[in-house]
């Protein structure tokens, strides 16, 4: 049995972290800096994050390595260090939830290409594989317990980054996510069902939706999901709202208790890995870990 | 030649017209080429086949789009069919003198690598007759200005997907103003993390929700501009 597969097995429910970005730019990450660079520049600031998550009670932390593709990576002309930031990345948690008692699994985050494949856009599909089997070796290489591709909106792509982990890895478990936030299906015009029964034919552990509109949209979206497959591992992982703009800054008003309410609500419809995505912070986690009665001490 | 030939020459002209309509919103690109030539063999001014034909057209498309029955993926074949289309007739067009449509400088603000809504954008505008210039991803303030100097275009669109990013619209319209240039142009502005509120605080002319919605407000303001009736909602 591999570590998701145990933890799964000892708790209902696992809850994941909470927002990364959002939080580099509270510290201080400026316009056109590339968060990923952070894993060698301040590994301490992006550790005090992860921090702030593992007390939370966080059971599973993801990898700074969102945007580490070398598709990304390119457009700051950064694509020769994939592996050196992924793999920075994947070291860098473990030390954290090692220094944290070892009582967390370790994520490897993947996001989306920005490009849009072959034959609607420019990517082929063989090259998207091997950029996320890339990716998928350095954050292996750096110990993660499984990969987590998230915030796709092309089952293309989703299929891609799958293929690639498995290129590298027979057995990594994948967690897979999609971000559903246009009238109820991806950008690219998904629906749930169909992104839960490919995400899982194609052999993902876990299932589901991140980012987006916030918890309402999320909410609809696993119970739709719990609908089609309800004998699947569900995850969501919503945004803290929509930022609204004060005083010429982009702020997050969802608080920690409206996120506590939205736990409890995905869990009711059937989510069992539970986290937050962008404007989310360590309050937001303590709040759904008490609602959750996750017991992380 | 195809087995679509004789069909297409025993249509009447209006008939025509409405197969390349149809063919654009299910993306054919050879169809709708082969229907554009039709068009311009009977006679038709270029003008006329843009607009009638292949605009009309690409306005079912944004229809449909903003109303979530199509998404991106038949969205980006209508308008790769509709580029196919173009490349016959935007020679003719400046041949014959035809009337523009209106030219547009596009691009996400310095800091912002995110291109697949702007592109989006920028295909929709296109689809809809204007020329556009899409200056890519990460495009400071002096990037805005030169190329709206070089290509004197009336709209200038500007994206972020990022929140950290958006405020720089506003930088780029405060240095619009500093050269003179602010009134001059129609400023529209999206992205994810926007809203009309911020689109109003950066004095933007407007927000625009989506694709389509930058089409129609492109074309509603730029009426506006030019003293003409505001094209009626669809």
């Amino acid at each position: 049995m591999n570590k998701l597969q145990t933890l799964l097995e000892a708790s209902e429910i696992i809850l994941a972290d909470g927002a990364m970005g959002t939080m580099l730019f509270e510290a201080g990450l400026q316009f056109g800096d590339l968060p990923e660079v952070w894993n060698i520049a301040h590994p301490d600031l992006v550790r005090a994050v992860q921090r702030g998550y593992l007390q939370a009670g966080a059971q599973m932390l993801l990898t700074n390595t969102f945007g580490g593709n070398r598709f990304r990576l390119a457009m700051h002309n950064l694509d020769r260090r994939v592996a050196e930031l992924n793999r920075t990345g994947a070291v860098t948690l473990r030390a954290e939830v090692e220094a944290a008692g070892n009582r967390a699994l370790v994520a490897g985050d993947i996001g989306p290409s920005g490009e849009i494949l072959a034959p609607l856009g420019t990517l082929e599909y063989g090259d998207a594989v091997a950029g996320f089997a890339e990716q998928a070796q350095a954050l292996i290489s750096g110990g993660v317990d499984v990969i987590w591709i998230e915030t796709m909106s092309a089952l293309e792509e989703m299929r891609a980054a799958m293929e690639g982990v498995r290129q590298v890895s027979p057995d990594t478990p994948i967690i897979a996510t999609m971000t559903i936030d246009t009238r109820g299906r991806t950008m690219m015009g998904v629906t749930p069902e169909q992104a839960v029964k490919a995400m899982s034919e194609w052999g993902a552990a876990a299932v589901g939706g991140n980012c987006g509109n916030g918890p309402d949209e999320i909410l609809g979206v696993i119970q739709k999901m719990h609908a089609a497959a309800p004998d699947l591992v569900l995850v969501a992982k919503s945004n803290a709202g929509l930022p609204e703009l004060v005083h010429g800054k982009a702020v997050y008003t969802t608080g920690p208790q409206a996120m506590a309410g939205y736990s409890a609500a995905v869990k009711a419809a059937g989510a069992r890995i539970i986290g937050a995505c962008c404007g989310s912070t360590p309050a937001h986690l303590q709040a759904m870990a008490e609602v959750l009665g996750v017991n992380h001490r | 030649m195809t087995d679509q030939e004789p069909a297409i020459a025993e249509l009447e002209t209006p008939e025509l017209i409405e197969k390349i309509q149809d063919d654009l919103y299910d993306g054919l690109a050879d169809e709708v080429v082969g229907g554009v030539n039709e068009l311009l063999r009977r006679g038709l001014t270029p003008y006329d086949t843009l607009t009638r034909a292949l605009v009309g057209g690409m306005d079912i498309v944004g229809v449909d789009f903003r109303d979530g029955i199509l998404f991106v993926p038949e969205v980006l074949m209508s308008a790769k069919a509709m580029k196919a289309g173009m490349v016959i007739l935007r020679p003719l067009l400046a041949e014959t003198g035809a009337p523009q449509i209106g030219t547009m400088v596009i691009g996400t603000v310095k800091g912002d690598i995110h291109d697949i809504g702007k592109n989006l954008v920028a295909m929709m505008m296109e689809g809809a007759g204007f020329r556009v210039e899409n200056l890519g991803i990460n495009n400071d303030v002096d990037k805005f200005l030169n190329a709206i100097r070089e290509h004197n275009p009336e709209i200038v669109g500007m994206s972020a997907l990022l929140t950290t990013t958006m405020p720089y619209m506003g930088v780029v319209i405060k240095a619009l103003k500093e050269h003179g240039l602010r009134d001059k142009l129609i400023v529209l502005v999206g992205g994810a993390p926007l809203n009309a509120a911020f689109a109003e605080e950066i004095e933007a002319d407007a927000y625009c929700r989506d694709a389509a919605v930058a089409v129609e407000t492109a074309k509603k303001l730029i009426a506006i501009k030019r003293g003409q009736a505001v094209p009626a909602p669809q």
